[in-house]
């Protein structure tokens, strides 16, 4: 990374060429990624750089990283409940760790430390086991209590005078955050430098079906044929797999954030409180970023509501009475696909060639690397990778889930 | 959307209410249901971008369970009945 910033400081040769191309719409393609958000893009670079499948065409009805990749809090983590979900999400925080090398781009991050608080009897013991769980797949994950709490965020009311005061905390050390656009646009760049074809504004309009296989996509910019098509549009997978007559079960839901005004740096860890439904943490520009559970009906609308900035306003101050006077800068939604069991849907479908990767809830930028590792993997070898292969769409009628709601419901 | 009108009460803030899914008819025959079937009923959904037919409970006020027709791109509602007059 710094060779290159220096080689770029003396070579004149500013500013930085195109990260990526604009093409024209190919009549065929192997691979056909729907949705340019980070695990599609992560996907087509994985195809390009491992398996050299590079006749592969993203297509994204916005600009890449308009959805949830450029939507969400940017917390990564893999302190979750069940050991299948620990064992994934811990190897997506290990390719982040790798990640500015890997792209050559400097995706930030900042691995500051993860707190889960408790409030609750109940709580405490979730993070008791989620600990241990975590201790069992080499996970950095421990319980610790107040004084150990307030030594790492001073700010913190950890008094027993609040409504809901503070017993415990989940404590994660590689837990962080992150610049999501630079994950979205890295990738995008080494998948395009690869010879993989980035088409924004292409709307997907139909699939084509033969005899229960895929054969062609239809597009706003005209007809595609290809044989294999990866579903990775996260709040709006049911729409494009309504294309090939399959239900999923997931129902759409906005998950609201906000962020203040910058403040100088007072908070250098990343604080979630599940019993209070917030998540906060400090960007490196000062700004605090918060977010909460998701909204109490479904919709694919992503207007944001007053009611959701009273309630995490109320929640923020009951954790950091100093902030009751910092002014909130901006608010926004994305739209969440919620699964039943608050785990990922990822593999093959009925309909051969047609493949998902949905059920991202409300935790999918934190797997995006790994996601697109394995699918990539089971495109190219056609099967599926042992760390997703409880996440199958037939795990619903084998009553195989992966309950993952005590640790992904508001923790992100 | 801010109000709702409860086929009892009348408009009221979308808070006095509790979103209960969207409509789905139960199997006739449970016990000779597949696996896939249950698993269709229990967990699959419909999701639309579209008009939708959903249940809606006005919680903090008469208790009525009722159907409301939504939008879900806008948000925008339809109309809403008490679940004896849907159009069976």
């Amino acid at each position: 990374m710094s060779i290159q910033l220096i080689r770029q400081a003396f070579n004149g040769n500013r500013p930085p060429p195109k990260m990526w191309r604009s093409h024209e719409l190919k009549e065929q393609y192997d691979v056909v990624i729907i949705g340019g958000g980070a695990h599609g893009l992560a996907c087509a670079y994985y195809l390009a750089k491992e398996h050299g499948i590079t006749d592969v065409a993203v297509l994204e009805k916005s600009y890449i990283g308009a959805g949830g990749s450029g939507r969400n809090t940017a917390i990564i983590r893999s302190n979750y409940l069940t050991p299948e979900g620990v064992r994934f999400y811990n190897d997506s925080v290990k390719l982040y760790e790798q990640l500015s090398d890997e792209l050559n781009f400097n995706v930030m991050f900042s691995q500051r430390g993860h707190l889960t608080l408790a409030h609750t009897d109940g709580g405490v013991n979730t993070m008791r086991r989620r600990a241990e769980v975590n201790q069992i797949e080499d996970v950095d994950s421990r319980l610790i209590f107040p004084d150990e709490i307030k030594s790492l965020c001073p700010s913190l009311d950890v008094s027993d005078h609040p409504r809901y005061p503070i017993l415990a905390a989940l404590y994660h050390p590689p837990g962080g955050i992150i610049r999501h656009d630079a994950v979205v646009w890295g990738y995008a760049h080494q998948a395009d430098v690869r010879g993989v074809h980035i088409h924004q504004n292409t709307e997907v309009t139909g699939l084509k079906v033969q005899d229960g296989k895929v054969t062609g996509v239809e597009t706003s910019r005209g007809h595609i044929k290809t044989g294999t098509v990866l579903n990775a549009t996260a709040g709006w997978a049911s729409t494009i797999t309504a294309m090939v007559g399959i239900d999923l079960p997931l129902t759409t839901i906005p998950l609201q954030a906000c962020v203040t005004e910058p403040l100088k740096p007072f908070l250098d860890v990343v604080v979630v409180s599940g019993s209070l439904h917030v998540y906060i943490s400090q960007t490196d520009r000062g700004e605090l970023v918060m977010g909460a559970s998701v909204d109490p009906f479904s919709s694919y609308s992503m207007a944001g509501s007053l009611t959701f900035l009273e309630g995490i306003a109320g929640h923020v101050l009951e954790l950091f009475p100093s902030l009751s006077h910092v002014r909130i800068l901006r608010q926004w939604a994305g739209i969440c696909e919620m699964p039943p069991d608050y785990s990922p849907i990822m593999g093959f479908t009925p309909i051969n060639g047609f493949l998902i990767d949905v059920g991202w809830g409300t935790y999918g930028f934190k797997a995006s690397p790994i996601a697109g590792k394995t699918l990539a993997e089971l495109i190219a070898t056609s099967k599926t990778p042992t760390l997703i292969a409880p996440f199958r769409l037939s795990r619903f009628e084998e009553n195989d889930l992966v309950g993952e709601k005590g640790a992904a419901a508001v923790g992100h | 959307m801010l109000l709702l009108t409860c086929p009892n009460c009348g408009d009221r803030n979308v808070s006095e209410f509790h979103f209960g899914g969207e409509l789905s008819s139960r199997p006739k025959d449970p016990s000779a249901l597949s696996n896939a079937e249950w698993a269709n009923y229990l967990y699959m959904r419909n999701n639309v971008m579209d008009a939708q037919t959903e249940w809606w409970h006005h919680n903090a006020g008469c208790g009525l369970w009722f159907l409301a027709e939504r939008h879900t791109r806008t948000n925008e509602v339809i109309k809403t009945y008490p679940y004896a007059k849907r159009d069976a």
